[in-house]
């Protein structure tokens, strides 16, 4: 067993090697400690692998091993028959992955375990590419964003994960965001006590893949909140919940604009994705419920 | 009391995870494994067996599973086939790296394509360099024995590597054969509880396994495997000689039949060896002086028993059950020749593939090219293919 040297405040050590500004840490930070210890942590590659660490150095404090890329859930739900087997109810198996790892390569296995209605808490952490290995576009990324391999903007839309979460009818999912950490702590506490799988989306704004000045997250974070582009709701017992209604949303431009990765987008293509906000919008707002 | 009970091969493997202590199943269906996961989850939902079954969507998840259930303290389980350890590979080299003992049964079948359903060993030839050990079995005792061995070898501290026990789809699978099942006391006894001796998940004690390993590091892990391998030679003749000792049967890496004396001697594995050996009595009664060479134990290759049972014959015939394609011959092969060396005549036969059935004819065809033969070769020969080949569904308009 690696010694523990010293007790460093929380479970999360200080100083990890993320990009300066990158939210992502935030909400791994915010959601281990509204966890607690007795907890096992699943991480694919990508970014939150920067707090599995390196060689014999690790970030956290936290049992949890590093898995592969496609079968962050097939490996919770593993960890989880193994502690149920040892009549361990009490720890929370956390997934924790982020949108490449979950909504590409490996939906299928996150499928299959929202569907089996295994006791899992699925963190997806929603940087809108694959970050880690040099922003190559995800089946998350939105229309129109330039990635490595979306050269001139993305032609499709962002694929709608939380959606298709909840049509796995999980007893709990919900949209949250960096830009709101209050609100991620609550919802990660009542994921914590779902009777079954709980998916939460975390909007999670990355400076390096977005472009934008690192002091700027929580700023383009919450503008994709005023504009629509990103809305807090929350799916219980089968009712669709807006946490956040606002009253009218900004135009999509005021959050696009802040961001080196929507610079090439056309008036005609913002006109696109004003349209595609604007209406999913609305539906989100007519299914509640 | 041990029993006799009718089993096939694939209930002869369900018989020994059901016995082992196994407190995670995950498993996917492929034929011919299919029996394997729909026996195991009904034991599992009658509650004669204590166990969680998990009904994955893969078997790529069904090794994540199992992975993760092993994590955390316990013996789990998956078996596969075919397309579907293919779908494993990239677990399979996982579980490995991360010394964690797990004990798969593997339904040998071909690799697709062309689909076939039928046996061959091309899928687990396919992860010979998995770190996996690999066993085959020649009969349906066999599968019982080697799943209770491989528990064993794996686990042993000095060891610490997953094991396949594979055996030959349909022909074993399916086949029904008289098997002596001990008591389950018996079992526990030789098998032991399942004891956490690398790393494992436990809040209490929190450590983060497989992270990024810098290159300073990899080289050693591996290393560290090799040095796992080496000591499975070991510890598997000793695993034997108590399985010996506390049910009478002899296991053995290799097993060598009629060599003492044998002027040619010849190579297979899985249960094609059962032909070999009654072709081998027909050859002894007419006065030839040949043997067989099973090979049981492919990972590790046991090159030092190898070069010992066949350092007095003068020829060599390894049968491939794998195609070998785009080099001097099958896998078996190739093992064999760096182990004896080529002082004596020593060549390769590609057969069984895709369900095609070692017959004594097809052993007759082989033992006959190699009496005939006037020195080693590196070309294979393709004992069993038809007269014309290439006429068969044309692959190439200009050939
Ligand atoms: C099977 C497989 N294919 C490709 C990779 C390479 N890879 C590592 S991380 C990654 C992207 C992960 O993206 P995401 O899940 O969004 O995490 P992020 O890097 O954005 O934090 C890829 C493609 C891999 N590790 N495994
Ligand atoms: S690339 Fe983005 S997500 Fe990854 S560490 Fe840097 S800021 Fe965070
Ligand atoms: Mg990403």
């Amino acid at each position: 067993m690696y010694k523990i040297e010293t007790e460093a405040k929380g479970l999360v050590s200080h100083g990890v090697n993320a990009c300066a500004g990158c939210g992502l840490e935030l909400v791994f930070r915010t959601v281990i400690r509204a966890l607690g210890e007795d907890t096992i942590v699943i991480i694919p590659p990508g970014c939150a692998a920067l707090f599995s660490g390196i060689d014999n150095v690790t970030n956290i404090k936290i049992a949890g091993y590093q898995c592969n890329l496609e079968n962050t859930a097939a490996s919770a739900a593993g960890v989880r028959a193994g502690l149920d087997a040892q009549g361990n109810t009490h720890t929370t198996v956390l997934a924790f992955a982020g949108d490449g790892a979950t909504a590409d390569i490996g939906l299928q296995s996150l499928s299959g375990m929202m569907e089996r209605g295994d006791r899992i808490l699925y963190v997806c952490y929603d940087n809108e590419a694959y970050m880690n290995t040099g922003i190559q576009g995800s089946g998350a990324s939105p229309y129109g964003a330039g990635t490595t391999t979306t050269p001139a903007g993305k032609p499709t839309y962002k694929k709608d994960l939380l959606k298709i979460a909840i049509a796995h009818h999980i007893p709990y999912a919900a949209a949250c965001s960096a830009a709101n950490l209050p609100d991620l702590e609550k919802k990660v506490k009542k994921a914590k006590d779902a009777k079954g799988p709980a998916f939460l989306h975390v909007h999670t704004p990355c400076p390096t893949g977005w472009a934008y000045p690192p002091g700027k997250s929580v700023e383009v974070c919450r503008m994709a909140i005023e504009t629509g582009a990103w809305v807090l709701y929350e799916y219980e017992n089968g009712r669709i919940t807006v946490n956040r209604k606002i009253k009218e949303l900004r135009p999509i431009n005021d959050y696009l604009c802040l961001q080196g990765r929507f610079k090439h987008m056309t008036k005609a293509d913002m006109e696109i994705l004003q349209n595609e906000t604007s209406c999913r919008y609305s539906e989100l707002l007519a299914s509640e419920g | 009391m041990a029993q006799y009970k009718m089993l096939d091969g694939n209930g002869a493997a369900v018989q020994a995870v059901s016995m082992a202590d196994v407190k995670v199943v995950a498993a996917y269906p492929i034929t011919p494994q299919s029996p394997i996961a729909e026996k195991l989850s009904d034991m599992i939902a009658r509650k004669t067996m204590d166990a969680q079954f998990i009904r994955v969507e893969s078997e790529h998840s069904a090794l994540s599973c199992a992975l993760g259930a092993q994590l955390t303290g316990i013996r789990a389980a998956t078996a596969t086939a075919s397309v579907g350890l293919a779908l494993m590979h990239e677990i399979c080299n996982a579980v490995s790296g991360m010394r964690i003992p797990m004990v798969m049964p593997v339904v040998n079948r071909a690799l697709a394509s062309p689909w076939s359903l039928w046996c061959d060993h091309q899928d687990s030839m396919a992860e010979r360099d998995s770190g996996w050990l690999q066993f085959y079995c020649e009969n349906v005792q066999e599968i019982f024995d080697l799943m209770l061995m491989a528990y064993k070898v794996a686990e042993h501290e000095k060891v610490l590597l997953p094991a396949m026990v594979c055996f030959d789809g349909f022909f074993l699978s399916h086949s029904m054969q008289k098997v002596l099942v001990p008591e389950q006391e018996e079992v526990r006894e030789f098998v032991g509880p399942y004891q956490k001796k690398n790393f494992w998940l436990d809040p209490a004690d929190p450590v983060f396994i497989n992270d990024l390993i810098s290159l300073e590091e990899f080289t050693e892990m591996k290393y560290q495997m090799m040095k796992g391998f080496e000591a499975a030679e070991k510890v598997f003749a000793d695993a034997a000689s108590e399985f010996e000792s506390r049910f009478g049967r002899k296991l053995q890496m290799l097993e060598g039949y009629r060599t003492e004396d044998a002027e040619t001697i010849l190579v297979g594995m899985g249960s094609m060896t059962g032909t070999m050996k009654h072709f081998v009595n027909e050859q002894r009664k007419q006065g030839s002086k040949v043997g067989a060479v099973k090979v049981t134990c492919f990972r590790p290759f046991p090159a030092k028993q190898m070069k010992a049972l066949t350092q007095n014959a003068g020829r060599i015939a390894v049968f491939d059950r794998s195609a070998g394609l785009g080099t001097m011959g099958g896998p078996l092969f190739h093992e064999t020749l760096s182990a004896v060396g080529s002082h004596m005549i020593i060549k390769n036969y590609i057969g069984g593939l895709g369900g095609r059935d070692v017959s004594p004819a097809t052993i007759r065809r082989m033992y006959e090219d190699i009496l005939s033969a006037k020195t080693t070769s590196n070309v294979p020969v393709w004992i069993d293919a038809k007269e014309h080949p290439m006429e068969i569904r044309e692959v190439l308009r200009y050939v």
